[in-house]
């Protein structure tokens, strides 16, 4: 609790003290056996009404003199002055002891609310609290000076300690240690970093101390991005946001309308008594007041927003949210999103009975001088020692192979047409991928197939996809065709569009988008964001992958998976859904609730009370903001 | 000049737009925005008229708002 909500603690216990006491006086008919008995009850239930509620008179009539009148705190006043002034009227029976105890009622709501309101936000921005206080700068004279991150200039050289946050951006020049990038990317296996290497603010040294050169000002350091990105997002409204207070404006207004109806018309023409009718009326404003969604909506996306950024899930804003729930729609890029876009060995074939490592073995010793990317992959996961001193005359034939002499033994590494023009026998194969055959001394030993390794967990992905309702995956890819069904196949996506230009994948996505016309579901389009960005903002919404350095992925998505996993496309589906399905309940229920009330209200059915009406504005605010709370938990 | 002040107190997204919009009404005011989640008031003005303006938007939260105050 802050000092305020102390005070008004305080200042409610008192009152209920004094409210207790004089109740039991008035039980016990002290108020009756004395003169003027009615008066004396009027100022001895008035004290612990002004005690407890004179901050809502204050704001009441604070709102009427700026001319912003219709807010709870008006509607309050109105209903328990109400109460109290009855006592003006002989032939009416006052209900002083219940205006004050709705006043104290409404208190004790309002101030679990603020509570709840208060504590909710604390946690979400305490997930969102991932920028450095200090930074250690060296000094020339070689001593550590603690420094406000902005103002320390891009080339200083600052130093962390085990258990601090990179303050910012740069590059490590001494030093050995494991981070933490969990804050940034939802990665939690530590990354070992050591000289030379580029590490991100935001993240945490956990074991040894790391000196870095910094590369950015805090202004335009990853951390400040995101958090720049994160914090406005509650800004750009999703359409439930703006219904709501849309709503408001016009609700407020009609009920108000309503009850002044009902006071005026109830007594005038239906023969109710005007106490009936006032008392309906005022009970029909308290319960109508719309806190308790004006406060929860944007709370709940607030929480989903904040819960996906803690998994590396950067929405740009809650009307993304909503628009994520509603993907069926999933396209892909392929390199980069689905496949690593780094070349790997994917598979070895060898000849007869041949050792793969022999095999492997020949390859990585003929490709060793070159570094094509090809023959950087053969080397890489040839596991032995490559022994130059056994390399002769090596010969690189371009769009072809090498040919080499290795330990003495003539070696033939490359395509078919690298073979036949050597009148070398081979195999073809039915994998897809740049195929390298092997040949020593005319004798043909195999090949070694080469392809753009698929990311782990992309099976995984579009798996998960599939399980959470998504109907339709599309993979648009500039490959081959061969390529790119062999890629899907394996990775079970519904469709494949190969062999595309950058224009011709806005096409595919707006012949998806056509589909899709007319019904309420939505298209997805993931990609590495560099030339997808026509495509990302085409679709309903964009999907860029990895956030981490591409600042033209962070401009045209809606929506940044900050480390390269396709999985957490289903994981943010996941959280979007809940969050739209907690905001549903929040604006079902409360309306619900008031409505009954309402009802229950009118003087022909009249069984609702002043102390309903208080549950069914604080109470039902409440309940709702507990409900938003959930929206902060995501399931692993 | 733009500038990020903390908010304390209470806000409700209500108040925060109503502030917001009469903030962007003032002369020399660039953007503006009250956030009613990190409890944050960005203003963006020229600067010759950042001070002035700055002393105007904290008048606009002790009129809409008087529960929730800028921390300068």
């Amino acid at each position: 609790m802050n000092k305020k909500q102390k005070k008004k603690r305080n200042r409610i216990l008192v009152a209920l003290g004094i409210f207790v006491i004089m109740e039991v006086l008035e039980i016990a008919g002290v108020f009756d056996s004395l003169p003027y008995g009615l008066w004396v009850e009027f100022v001895a239930f008035l004290i612990p009404y002004l005690i407890a509620g004179y901050d809502v008179l204050a704001k009441a009539w604070h709102g009427i003199t700026h001319r912003q009148p219709f807010d709870e705190n008006l509607l309050m006043a109105i209903a328990t002055i109400g109460a109290f002034a009855l006592v003006f009227f002989p032939e009416s029976e006052p209900h002083m002891a219940e205006g004050a105890a709705v006043i104290l009622f409404y208190q004790v709501g309002s101030l679990f609310e603020s509570y709840a309101v208060g504590k909710t936000r604390k946690s979400i921005s305490d997930m969102m609290d991932i920028a450095p206080d200090y930074a250690n700068v060296l000094n020339e004279s070689g001593e550590i000076e603690q420094v406000d991150p902005f103002e320390v200039a891009v080339g200083s050289e600052v130093v962390v300690k085990a258990g601090e946050r990179i303050p910012l951006d740069g590059v490590v020049v001494s030093g050995r240690s494991q981070i933490d990038t969990s804050a940034l990317t939802g990665e939690s296996v530590p990354r070992v970093v050591e000289e030379g290497a580029e590490v991100a603010s935001g993240c945490v040294n956990m074991t040894g101390m790391l000196t870095i050169r910094t590369s950015s000002t805090a202004e335009n350091s990853t951390v400040q991005r995101i958090l720049e990105l994160v914090e406005n997002a509650s800004e750009k409204k999703s359409r439930s946001e703006t219904f709501i207070s849309r709503f408001a404006r016009i609700y407020t207004p009609v009920v108000v309308g309503v009850a002044l109806l009902m006071a005026i018309v109830c007594p005038l023409f239906l023969g109710y008594s005007w106490t009936q009718g006032v008392s309906s009326a005022l009970i029909f404003l308290v319960v109508s007041c719309p806190c308790a969604l004006v406060i929860s909506v944007p709370l709940s996306f607030f929480g989903g927003i904040g819960a996906a950024s803690r998994k590396g899930i950067l929405v740009k804003g809650s009307t993304y949210l909503e628009a994520l729930s509603k993907v069926d729609t999933i396209a892909f890029d392929k390199t980069g999103t689905l496949t690593s876009g780094t070349f790997g060995v994917v598979a070895v074939h060898a000849h007869g009975g041949v050792e793969k490592d022999l095999l492997l073995s020949y390859a990585a010793h003929a490709e060793s001088y070159s570094n094509h990317p090809i023959a950087l992959s053969v080397v890489d996961s040839y596991s032995g020692v490559i022994d130059r001193d056994k390399i002769e005359n090596v010969e690189e034939i371009s769009g072809e192979g090498v040919s080499a002499r290795i330990d003495s033994h003539e070696v033939l590494v490359g395509n078919d047409k690298l073979m036949a023009e050597n009148g070398q026998l081979y195999h073809d194969c039915k994998l897809v991928g740049t195929i390298l055959h092997v040949a020593v001394d005319g004798e043909y030993l195999g090949h070694i197939i080469i392809a753009d390794m698929m990311k782990d967990d992309a099976k995984q992905a579009i798996d998960n996809l599939h399980a959470a309702g998504v109907k339709r995956t599309v993979m648009l890819t500039g490959d081959r065709k061969e390529v790119a069904e062999a890629v899907a196949r394996e990775l079970g996506v519904d469709e494949v569009r190969a062999q595309l230009m950058p224009q011709d994948k806005v096409d595919a996505v707006e012949s998806l988008l056509e589909a899709n016309e007319g019904t309420s579901h939505n298209v997805a389009f993931v990609g590495d964001g560099i030339n997808d960005a026509p495509v990302l903002m085409r679709a309903d919404v964009g999907i860029a992958m990895g956030g981490m350095g591409s600042d033209a992925a962070i401009e045209a998505a809606d929506i940044v998976l900050m480390d390269d996993k396709p999985s957490n496309i289903a994981r943010a589906i996941r959280i979007a859904r809940k969050t739209l399905r907690i905001v549903r309940q929040n604006i079902v229920f409360a309306l619900a609730v008031k409505v009954v009330i309402m009802i229950l209200a009118l003087p022909m059915i009249g069984i609702a009370n002043m102390w309903l009406a208080v549950f069914g504005d604080v109470g039902v605010s409440v309940l709702a903001i507990l409900n938003a709370m959930r929206c902060l938990s995501v399931k692993e | 000049m733009r500038k990020v002040y903390k908010l304390d107190g209470e806000l409700c997204a209500n108040c925060a737009g109503k502030i917001q919009a009469a903030a962007e009404k003032l002369d020399g005011v660039n953007k503006v925005s009250v956030n009613a989640m990190t409890y944050k008031l960005t203003l963006d003005c020229t600067d010759e008229t950042f001070d002035a303006n700055l002393q105007k938007v904290v008048k606009l939260f002790a009129d809409i708002e008087p529960d929730c105050e800028v921390l300068l």
